[in-house]
């Protein structure tokens, strides 16, 4: 009789979701899935709302990633208008983004994987936490939490809010920058730098440590998006898309994101609540691909600035061709955080950041808007259509988390497969499976709560459903 | 042309008579066509109110400023409520301050006021009362209308989900601007305020598109377009210079 496994709630992930593993009768392992058990609706909620609220709606989707998604959704209202912002606005903008990469990605690494990294995925659970590292590991982390800290002051000295900001405005952004705000956040800098480098140095000494998840953790070929700059190099907020195949070879260049439907589709499954997008000409499920930090840095042909180049040249050499494993995201995370740091003190050396020029004014022009931006998660489309008067009739959203739902599927099967041998599933296989969700940094919801303390239950059922027994962690 | 001039509540009240009562065991004098309400803010007592506005007729709508006055069983609102001599007026007793959140409470269920989305957040007379009152939980079921935004006007919008009916739009548009394109429609809580006869803004005949009603608006209902969340200020300080200008013409007028 066939048994179904359940892992509800994952931890340490960033909203609530579900695992359940299908075991054969001989304890071998069929099927796998990653079910998102929330529902947030925004997409219908926003119809009749003025299009000038929508940066401050959709930010209420994330307590994490809200810059994210007012910089999508304030580009999508940008193109409402049929304006562009101001130079300085545009720096503005992007100077609030590495903010958020920053302190997202520290977020990720240092609060919600490094216990695992650290710690190891067959520690006692009840140590497997920021707490636990906090004890065995001070120092690092007193880093993490510095540099998320730093990442905040950022977001709160540009918008004046750290979180749920109201700055990015249709055409612009809503209050200059002052130089003795600048002043401060260059004075951050060498500090953050030399946090990035130290953990950096760490993690890449570790790697050893995790041949088997390296091996496992959605190590499989996809296609792989991200944004890129004109010059093909690594770019978060300004830039087109490209696709690339498993081999690394160029197969979509230069999309503008208004196009992404001739590219994208969207599939809906009746498990998960999370829509499951692929590339269209591929169909579905073929047209699997993975947006994300490793998926940037294998699309891109460099960062463009000196230490991230550095790093991202030694990340490609881990393989010929892309990056397979979603392991590498904890790596490039890093190298992310670090070409943040380097971009944003790029940002405010540069002299025309101090201007009053920041916004734009128009009436709606333009019926329907696409904007995109790559979250830390990975790509983040908001495509809005609008009456006359600038109420929204229709909107879609396509989160990052989305994009990498066929893949965190085939992941959580893959480790299932190679993990779960015969009817004894232990803790730390129960642990890999969330790891494997971790190595995503999933942003399931607006939730910034997940810290590993929810109990974890295991359901055993008969195939028909009938309940065998249940374990609870507490 | 007595029209731009705020309507007397009463007509039978002497103005030039004379009388004294307490306000909060205060000793304080008034004459007899003053409310309560004025006569305690003169003596800096703080009485919150929310329909009421300096320049604009007494409307007596959200019952904010009800005070208990001694000898009475119900709460009356000070506004329209206007002093006898030896009355004694209590402002902020326990009963007073109860009611007030309630009301408060009650006008947050009724329409869907979302502050972190709000044009008027940060700058909302609806939210400033709740921090003063102390209002951080509403005990009520919210009844979720579904309202719809009126966007038809080519420079402001109307959104039903933040208004609290206190009618100071439609009171500055037949006071002051002398257009009356707004008005009421309906009975209590399914109250709508509407343009001529409840069309569009946009097609409106008699919006003069003067913007006061936007102005005056206590919370983020009327709204100039444009205006990205948090960054709708209200300009007040026109009114009573408006009013005291025409008021001046008229009395020229008359002579």
């Amino acid at each position: 009789m066939g048994k179904t496994l359940t892992i509800e709630p994952i931890s340490r992930i960033e909203g609530h979701g579900m695992i359940t593993v299908t075991l054969e009768d001989d304890g071998s392992v069929s099927d796998a899935q990653f079910h998102v058990t929330q529902f947030r609706g925004f997409e219908k909620l926003c119809e009749g709302r003025p299009y000038y609220e929508m940066p401050s709606i959709t930010e209420r989707i994330c307590g994490i990633c809200p810059v994210s998604h007012s910089l999508a959704s304030g580009k999508a209202c940008d193109s409402i208008l049929g304006v562009h912002p101001p130079e300085t606005a545009v720096l503005l903008r992007r100077l609030l983004n590495c903010g958020e990469y920053i302190q997202s990605h520290a977020l990720s690494f240092f609060y919600l994987s490094s216990p695992d990294l650290l710690l190891g995925m067959d520690s006692d659970p009840a140590k497997r936490n920021i707490v636990g590292i906090i004890e065995a590991y001070p120092e690092i982390a007193r880093d993490g939490i510095r540099l998320r800290k730093i990442g905040q002051q950022v977001i709160e000295i540009v918008s004046g809010k750290r979180i749920h900001p109201a700055w990015v405005v249709p055409g612009g952004v809503s209050a200059p920058l002052t130089a003795e705000h600048r002043d401060t956040m260059l004075q951050m800098i060498p500090e953050a730098l030399a946090i990035i480098t130290k953990t950096l140095t760490m993690f890449k000494k570790s790697l050893e440590n995790y041949r088997e998840e390296i091996a496992t953790f959605a190590n499989f070929p996809t296609l792989f998006m991200g944004m890129v700059d004109a010059e093909g190099n690594l770019e978060h907020v300004y830039g087109k898309l490209r696709i690339i195949d498993a081999k690394g070879h160029i197969i979509v260049d230069n999309v503008d994101p208004s196009d992404y439907q001739a590219h994208l589709g969207e599939a809906a499954e009746d498990w998960t609540y999370l829509k499951s997008p692929y590339y269209k000409p591929m169909g579905y499920p073929e047209g699997i691909y993975r947006v994300g930090p490793a998926a940037r840095l294998n699309v891109c042909n460099g960062c463009g600035t000196p230490l991230a180049d550095q790093e991202w040249a030694e990340f490609r050499s881990l393989e010929r061709g892309p990056v397979m494993s979603s392991f590498f995201n904890h790596y490039a995370r890093l190298i992310e955080i670090l070409f943040s740091i380097e971009i944003m003190e790029r940002i405010l050396r540069d002299p025309a950041i101090l201007s009053p020029r920041i916004r734009a004014f128009a009436q709606p022009n333009f019926l329907e808007g696409t904007g995109c931006v790559e979250a830390p998660r990975g790509t983040l489309i908001h495509h809005y259509r609008v009456d006359e008067n600038g109420l929204m009739t229709w909107a879609n959203l396509i989160v990052a988390t989305g994009n990498n739902n066929l893949a965190m599927n085939r992941g959580v099967l893959q480790v299932a497969k190679r993990f779960i041998t015969g009817s004894e599933v232990t803790e730390g296989t129960l642990n890999r499976l969330e790891a494997v969700i971790r190595a995503f940094d999933p942003c399931l919801s607006c939730s910034t709560h997940a810290l590993g303390k929810m109990p974890l239950q295991i359901e055993f059922r008969r195939r028909n459903g009938t309940l065998i027994r249940t374990l609870q962690r507490t | 042309m007595s029209h731009h001039l705020p309507k007397k509540l009463r007509t039978d009240l002497n103005p030039s008579r004379l009388l004294t009562f307490k306000i909060d065991g205060r000793d304080v004098s008034a004459r007899e066509d003053e409310s309560i309400l004025a006569v305690a803010r003169q003596n800096n007592i703080a009485i919150p109110t929310l329909c009421h506005l300096d320049g604009l007729s007494e409307r007596g709508a959200c019952r904010l400023c009800i005070v208990e006055v001694r000898g009475v069983a119900k709460l009356l609102p000070s506004c329209v409520t206007f002093p006898r001599q030896d009355m004694e007026v209590i402002t902020n007793s326990e009963r007073v301050i109860t009611y007030r959140r309630k009301i408060l409470e009650l006008l947050f269920t009724e329409r869907n006021h979302v502050c972190s989305v709000c044009v008027s957040n940060n700058h909302c007379e609806l939210q400033n009362l709740s921090v003063e009152l102390g209002v951080t939980h509403v005990h009520y079921n919210y009844l979720y209308p579904q309202l719809a935004v009126d966007a038809s006007h080519s420079r402001f919008s109307v959104d039903h989900n933040r208004c609290v009916l206190c009618l100071r739009c439609v009171r500055v548009c037949d006071e002051i601007e002398g257009a009356h394109t707004w008005d009421i429609m309906g009975r209590g809580i399914t109250s709508k305020v509407i343009t001529d006869l409840n069309q569009p803004w946009g097609t409106s005949e008699t919006c003069t598109g003067c913007g006061k009603c936007v102005q005056v608006c206590p919370t983020g209902a009327l709204s100039e377009k444009g205006k990205s969340v948090a960054e709708m200020i209200k300009r007040r300080q026109f009114l009573p210079y408006l009013q005291m200008m025409r008021g001046r013409q008229e009395e020229s007028w008359q002579k």
